[in-house]
């Protein structure tokens, strides 16, 4: 329908950033689509046999351009070929996860991504909803929109965090579209915006600093916008927390409200003069735990992402293990297994198809030091904790700096990957905590 | 004969099934420490495994080792090489996120195309090596005595990510100073380990082996070559093992040097003096801009190893990065050591797959407490050199407080972490004269 050299001119001309940009077979559409067009041309690999594992993202404009992904076969026969070759570390000495991922469990998960696993599952799903790709202050943005067939709904931008992706909130993307089909109400509808954050996914590299929390924050108003909601909400846990925050501190147009299943409660507020309560004791706790044995990752990413990156983009099983640590280590799993291994080998495979270890790294280079504490917020501020999580704050640090913290709700089960691991109960809470907002 | 090291190989114990690619040559029966007589232990010869070695077992006999990596495994890194897969470039214009690109395929280039392992081979198997087990595990070590009956036994201890490649340079001036120069009284026998985890040490295959551990070990090694009295030196862990040594004074230890001190007061003082105030900023530098790795090597030292195990280009930048920030350079590594004394360094790590086992010293020493700036009240006579780009440099009234029997201290002009590598005739030079004193 559209002539294949169109394609290849517009991919042809890349800027520095695309020259990276490698192996990701897209779609893209071409000419001035609309939002919900599904005009689609699908872009093929590059011929030659050095570059065929390799694709390059289409580039973006300020038009809203659909999106679909088709990963080269090549980039997947790649992936199997170093899974096979994997040169594997000695047995840790100790007969737990504190070390890292045990090699055992380490060379089970390989086994299944090389011999079980399969991309073109999740790639087709993803290819069921409608994808897009714009150009927001110079980064091309990938997000999910779906919208409701009431008129009606509250949109939400649901952002996702590290390691997660877009892919945690697949689950529920339909229950909070179309509740009547899921056991809700017509009132409970949402129109949903789930963007991949820049660097991650599908979304541009950036090739410049300053991609910090702030800007983020206000790339998605202009996202909102551009797709024609002026009253919305916003969610998040992890990153996706920070970005849903800064949101909120930035009073943007628009935003009426805030969901957090992570709300960014460190350092906690100063104690009382009777001292801490013992919840508070609870969780100032974990805080210490995550500093002196679990941050390690962070401690790297945000110091030197490009070194850490090295390692990461080309081994897969580094890259996986350096996800399925952080799987293992926040999902509520005590007593099973909190997410399947297909569902965790989605993302892993993401992170791996798309390169974007360094990338995603980089969040943290650019905002964990500066940007990612507890900030008073006056904007009307919903929170669910999901238990499993590994920082659990008390509701007193919420009333201490949220001026209009409208809902509170601790949910028994459920971890950090609170959309992964308990849809039900994570659309659940967006429908309790929204409906004043409507 | 050959059936019986092939029996050795194949009777490994857990940690030695792990031990690949490194066709080790290796003495059969009770060898005396100075024999030569060497078998060199095939590789296994299908496709699978041609680039997988077994270390041999280790006993308590001290036993001459010679390295010979594989052809399989020299191949096998070039194919890694060539089909690295990169991310994209670095968002600024300096090393502030680490190793920037175009350094990194710069130097994965030369690995690839122009760098010789065997030359490296050649010049380490020119040192006498020898491998004995000690509290389980099979240490590896250079051990060159001097000339010179009455010389000073000295163990030099490297730390991470260096080897005992750090030293190959000074073992010949310190072992045979007329040879090169100096005075024949001037003379170490030099004994060079590897720590366990790293190069041909064994990995140990159990918990508890910090710098304490390490130091018994070193204590029992001395004694088993014939020494009676003898000092210590090192660096980074090094430091760590000779701060542990000189804490536990074992028999015939008479006096340390380490070129990294750790004497942080336990309370820092309210007014520093410039000199306390620099060591200050810059240790406070290391824990907020410069100790990624160590935390995550501390903490999940399993995890990080499997990305720099299965990737060459990996494991190359993971230490490369240390080599541009830790010595002195006016911006790039290769100001204070060669591109091929870098990739000696990192092709040990990378052939004897030690990236996870490496890191687990920091892991242990977190967990045991060995991990911190200072190293405590220590009255072994103690002697130090201060290299200008060290991570900090401590002001000697720290040195004077914790350590009653400083004999020498002496502040040079260049070099930095890697003392020995970087400026091989400096610190030559500085344990010549820090020793004079403790001679005879």
């Amino acid at each position: 329908m559209h002539k294949k050299d169109d394609i290849e001119n517009k991919t042809g001309a890349p800027t520095p950033l695309r020259s990276r940009r490698k192996f990701i077979g897209a779609a893209v559409a071409t000419g001035g689509v609309g939002i919900l067009s599904r005009e689609l041309a699908v872009l093929s690999a590059c011929g030659s046999a050095d570059t065929a594992a390799q694709i390059v993202l289409p580039t973006t404009t300020k038009e809203v351009t659909p999106f679909k992904i088709h990963v080269p076969q090549a980039a997947l026969d790649d992936l199997k070929k170093k899974l096979a070759n994997a040169r594997w570390p000695d047995k840790e000495p100790v007969t737990d996860w504190s070390q890292g991922v045990p090699l055992a469990k380490a060379e089970a998960l390989v086994e299944y991504w090389r011999t079980h696993y399969d991309w073109r599952r999740v790639e087709s799903t993803l290819n069921g909803l409608p994808q897009f790709r714009t150009q927001i202050d110079g980064l091309g943005i990938h997000f999910i929109h779906v919208r409701s067939n009431h008129e009606n709904a509250l949109p939400v931008i649901l952002t996702h965090g590290w390691p997660g992706s877009i892919l945690e909130f697949l689950q529920v993307i339909g229950p909070l579209v179309d509740p009547m089909a899921h056991g809700g109400k017509a009132d409970d509808a949402f129109h949903v915006v789930i963007p991949s954050l820049p660097g991650f996914g599908f979304s541009d590299k950036p090739t410049e600093p300053g991609w910090r929390l702030p800007r983020i924050a206000s790339a998605w108003a202009l996202l909102m916008m551009r797709l024609g909601y002026s009253h919305y909400v916003a969610q998040g846990g992890d990153w996706g927390a920070g970005v849903t925050s800064w949101m909120a501190k930035q009073r943007l147009s628009g935003l009426a409200a805030i969901h957090l299943n992570l709300p960014i409660l460190f350092p906690p507020p100063p104690p009382p003069p009777g001292g801490y309560t013992a919840a508070e004791q609870q969780a100032l706790d974990h805080l210490g735990k995550y500093a002196s044995d679990a941050s390690g990752y962070a401690s790297i990413q945000g110091t030197r992402p490009q070194t850490l990156g090295y390692g990461l983009a080309d081994s897969p099983v580094g890259q996986a293990m350096w996800i399925y640590e952080k799987l293992q280590g926040w999902s509520d799993n005590k007593g099973g297994e909190a997410i399947s291994t297909d569902r965790m080998l989605d993302d892993i495979t993401l992170y791996w198809l798309t390169d974007t270890a360094a990338s995603s790294a980089r969040l943290y280079y650019e905002s964990f030091a500066k940007d990612f504490a507890r900030m008073p917020l006056d904007l009307p501020v919903a929170v669910s904790i999901f238990k499993g999580d590994f920082f659990a704050p008390p509701k007193i640090w919420g009333d201490q700096t949220y001026s209009k913290l409208f809902y509170w709700n601790e949910v028994p089960k459920g971890g950090h990957f609170a959309a992964l691991e308990q849809p039900e109960l994570f659309v659940a809470e967006l429908r309790k905590s929204f409906p004043q907002m409507r | 004969m050959k059936n019986d090291l092939e029996h050795r190989a194949e009777v490994a114990v857990p940690l030695n099934s792990r031990r690949k690619f490194i066709r080790a040559a290796v003495t059969t029966g009770g060898a005396a420490i100075l024999s030569a007589e060497l078998a060199v232990l095939t590789a296994r010869g299908n496709a699978d495994t041609a680039a997988q070695i077994v270390l041999p077992a280790a006993t308590k006999d001290v036993t001459p080792f010679k390295v010979s990596v594989p052809q399989g495994a020299i191949d096998d890194l070039k194919r890694r090489l060539a089909s690295t897969r990169w991310p994209e470039r670095e968002t600024v214009g300096d090393w502030s996120q680490g190793v920037p690109l175009q350094k990194a395929q710069a130097l994965v280039a030369y690995w690839r195309d122009k760098y010789d392992w065997r030359r490296f081979e050649a010049r380490i198997n020119a040192f006498p090596q020898y491998r004995t087990q000690i509290d389980g595990v099979g240490i590896h070590f250079i051990h060159v005595r001097s000339p010179q009956q009455n010389a000073l036994p000295i163990i030099l201890t490297h730390g991470w990510p260096g080897s005992v490649v750090e030293f190959l340079e000074v073992i010949g001036p310190l072992s045979d100073p007329t040879r090169y120069g100096g005075r024949a009284e001037d003379a170490f026998h030099v004994v060079v380990p590897s720590l366990p985890g790293f190069a041909f040490s064994d990995k140990p295959a159990e918990t508890g082996w910090d710098v304490n551990r390490i130091a018994r070990a070193w204590a029992t090694l001395i004694p088993r070559l014939g020494y009676e009295r003898w000092v210590a030196q090192g660096g980074d862990w090094g430091a760590g093992v000779t701060h542990a040594l000189a804490h536990q004074r074992p028999p015939g230890l008479i006096a340390a040097h380490v070129n990294w001190q750790f004497v942080f007061p336990e309370k820092l003082p309210e007014k520093p003096t410039p000199a306390e105030q620099k060591a200050i900023d810059r240790a406070a530098l290391f824990a907020n801009d410069q100790s990624g790795y160590f935390r995550e090597q501390g903490t999940r030292p399993q995890t990080i190893g499997y990305p720099l195990a299965d990737s060459a280009a990996g494991q190359a930048l993971w230490i490369y990065e240390k080599f541009q920030s830790w010595t002195d350079n006016h911006g790039n590594p290769e100001d204070a050591l060669s591109v091929d004394a870098m990739l000696d360094d990192i092709s040990l790590y990378w052939f004897t797959d030690t990236a996870a086992s490496s890191a687990r010293i920091y892991w242990e020493n977190t967990r045991s407490g060995k991990a911190g700036l200072s190293g405590g009240r220590i009255e072994l006579p103690m002697a130090a050199s201060v290299f200008p780009h060290e991570i900090f440099c401590p002001p000697k009234a720290w040195a004077e407080a914790l350590w009653p029997n400083l004999f020498y201290w002496n502040e040079v002009d260049k070099g930095g972490h890697f003392a020995a590598f970087e400026q091989p005739k400096l610190f030559i030079e500085e344990l010549r004269k820090a020793f004079r004193s403790r001679r005879g």
